[in-house]
């Protein structure tokens, strides 16, 4: 099959094409957004699906780009709301303490970023790995970059590979505590560390700051694509 | 008979060869590589979870510090990456403006590179050499963005300003150590606009680039220590998740400039460099090319940028902040600036992945967005990240001092690595 004379759109659309076919039986969503495709795949057919999508000749993802976690336990909430704002105040008017959904088990996925060199193209695959032990399998077999990318995600999320070789923190300090990137850890982190003279060595303490939101975080729910956010509250 | 042991050493965290803060362990048997593991994080600042906590737009000048030798093409990554979510179009002369920056940067970011790497196999001079070129560059950054290096130039929809009329200049008067006949000298080349400037550095440079060539490339030693080292198959490379000119110095020929073209790399002319064995002095002749090449796709884009004058940034309020003098004058453009300003904007909610060929390979940023005016979730893919992965791979069955010269090859960055 060649692909070089067709425009981006037609090959994005044979692309799919093809995905359907392959995977239409393993209970894969093909999803299309912003001019790019997302295959959901479910946890228990990854290798399946990844070791087709580099072997098959029509497919041919040779090179793995990317790995990373993604936690969706806060998705689609916004810290303040902005009907009732206008007499808390900014910054008062926060929601410090956000109900999240933490054993959800959509909360955590993964998102593997494919390209083939051989027909241009590029693939995100996402994979949910649940909720309280969220697991998949490990792809190193099938490419090897996915090893420090596999670690990175455990380190941050918490996300277990079944079969790594060699599954270590890789970003974090040594003997740290916890997953940095979940959203239920907070951004100035729960220890925070400095020289004691007395005991001469560097002692952890749990952190004497406090969060603070500069800038809230605001989702415009009704407004859809394209159209103005910022018409309401003061255009009139 | 004694248990012989292998022998096991700490390279780094603070080594002058350890590019930064690496700390690498290796296993020796005797003065041969049996495994090497590196040990990183320990820049790690965690870019993408800050990201999360602010709009969009406040985001932009950590990009610059992650890999913080190509720093405007990381930037270029992040914004291309908000405009594919909100469907903007940027003006074609930012996109030329973007793409003559690209290029400094890439020959900013392969001088670095090129004066670490030979420094650390033993060749001094080009160093000096090298920073002396670096100079000017930073110049150009200077003049459009006020700032050396951590430029914060590009903006989602364009970039921040147009290029200025006039190089600033050294102080006429001189200074304690520099009399005015030498600040003269100095100032003979910035009569004119940016773009004179930079056409004349373009003249030089690539005099230059045979002055290092002179050095190196037929240098016995410097070819003792690179030709066979770290060699890579182009199958491994691809498996390896290598790009950039890694991937391109084991034969495959993959750029995105020209595969996935982005800005105005569609409408220049320029030549792809690869290598043919795969080895540290392949990688060396490639990224050398490059430079070259850079030189002549700034020199297209200064003629184009000469003959067409324009817009800079899109003309939608919502994205962009309006001009200071509209701001002054017209109260809706001030509401605009404000709510831009305090709580910028909301995009679609969605997931993207936006990638430039960046100087060191793929950079790539993939936000996942849940309409709010802050990303839900970053990740940058950085280039030297699974680079460095590999150097276990690399460096097996090598000698300690090849070490070096692979994590030169590699130009690795731990800015961008453990972000």
């Amino acid at each position: 099959m060649s692909t070089e004379h067709l425009t981006r759109n037609a090959r994005l659309d044979a692309l799919a094409a093809t995905l359907r076919e392959q995977f239409a039986e393993h209970g894969c969503e093909l999803l299309e957004q912003f001019g790019e495709l997302t295959l959901v795949v479910p946890a228990e057919r990854l290798l399946d699906v990844c070791l087709t999508l580099r072997d098959h000749e029509a497919l041919r993802f040779e090179q793995l780009i990317d790995v990373c976690g993604v936690d969706y336990a806060a998705y689609g909430e916004s810290e303040w709301e902005t009907e009732t704002a206008s007499f808390t105040g900014f910054g008062r008017g926060v929601d410090r303490d956000p109900e999240l959904e933490l054993d959800d088990p959509k909360r955590f996925a993964v998102a593997y970023h494919l390209l083939s060199l051989a027909y241009n193209r590029r693939l995100r695959l996402r994979v949910h790995a649940g909720g309280a032990q969220p697991m998949v399998d490990s792809v190193v077999d099938l490419w090897p970059a996915a090893n420090w990318f596999e670690r990175e995600a455990f380190d941050l999320y918490g996300i277990l590979f079944r079969g790594h070789p060699d599954l270590r923190r890789i970003l974090t300090d040594y003997g740290f505590v916890g997953h940095p990137f979940r959203k239920d850890f907070p951004l100035i982190g729960q220890v925070e560390m400095r020289y004691d003279p007395e005991q001469a060595r560097v002692v952890y303490e749990p952190v004497s700051i406090e969060p603070r939101v500069l800038v809230p975080r605001v989702i415009r729910g009704e407004a859809p694509a394209g159209s103005d956010p910022s018409q309401e509250p003061g255009d009139a | 008979m004694p248990e012989i042991r292998n022998y096991t050493i700490n390279f780094g965290p603070q080594h002058p060869s350890a590019h930064g803060v690496l700390r690498l362990v290796l296993e020796l048997d005797g003065e041969v590589i049996q495994r090497a593991d590196p040990h990183v994080g320990l820049l790690h600042r965690a870019t993408e979870k800050l990201a999360e906590s602010k709009p969009y737009n406040q985001s932009i000048g950590y990009m610059d510090r992650l890999d913080y030798v190509s720093m405007m093409c990381n930037e270029h990554g992040y914004v291309r990456a908000i405009e594919q979510l909100l469907g903007v179009e940027v003006p074609e002369r930012a996109q030329y403006i973007r793409t003559m920056y690209d290029e400094i940067t890439r020959i900013l970011n392969h001088l670095m590179w090129l004066a670490a790497h030979a420094l650390d196999i033993g060749a001094m001079s080009v160093f000096l050499y090298c920073f002396r070129e670096r100079e000017d560059l930073f110049d150009c950054y200077e003049a459009v963005s006020g700032a050396r290096m951590h430029a914060t130039y590009y903006r989602p929809g364009g970039v921040n300003r147009d290029l200025p009329e006039r190089m600033p200049q050294f102080d006429k008067a001189g200074s304690k150590w520099h009399g005015a006949k030498e600040m003269a000298r100095r100032n003979a080349n910035r009569q004119g606009s940016l773009l004179d400037f930079l056409e004349d550095f373009t003249e030089r440079f690539p005099k230059h680039v045979d002055e290092y060539e002179t050095l190196l490339t037929d240098n016995r030693i410097w070819k003792q220590r690179t030709v066979g080292i770290g060699v890579v198959s182009p199958e491994r490379a691809q498996a390896l998740g290598f790009t950039g000119p890694m991937l391109r110095g084991s034969g495959i020929a993959w750029d995105l400039r020209k595969k996935q073209p982005y800005a105005a790399y569609d409408k220049v002319d320029f030549d792809i460099p690869i290598g043919i064995n795969g080895d540290c002095y392949d990688r060396y002749l490639v990224r050398m090319e490059e430079m070259r090449q850079s030189n002549r796709i700034i020199r297209q884009c200064i003629d184009w940028l000469r003959a067409n004058p324009g817009p800079v940034r899109i003309d939608d309020a919502k994205v962009i902040a309006p001009s200071r003098e509209r701001m002054k004058a017209d109260m809706e453009a001030l509401i605009h600036h404000f709510k831009l300003f305090s709580e910028g904007y909301c995009t679609p909610p969605g997931e993207v992945y936006a990638a430039v060929e960046a100087p060191k390979g793929e950079f790539g940023c993939y936000i996942v967005s849940d309409g709010a005016n802050k990303p839900y979730r970053l990740k940058i893919r950085a280039p030297g990240f699974p680079h460095l992965a590999a150097l276990d791979e690399m460096s097996r069955g090598h000698m300690i001092a090849d070490v070096v010269a692979i994590i030169g090859t590699l130009d690795i960055v731990f800015g961008e690595i453990d972000r």
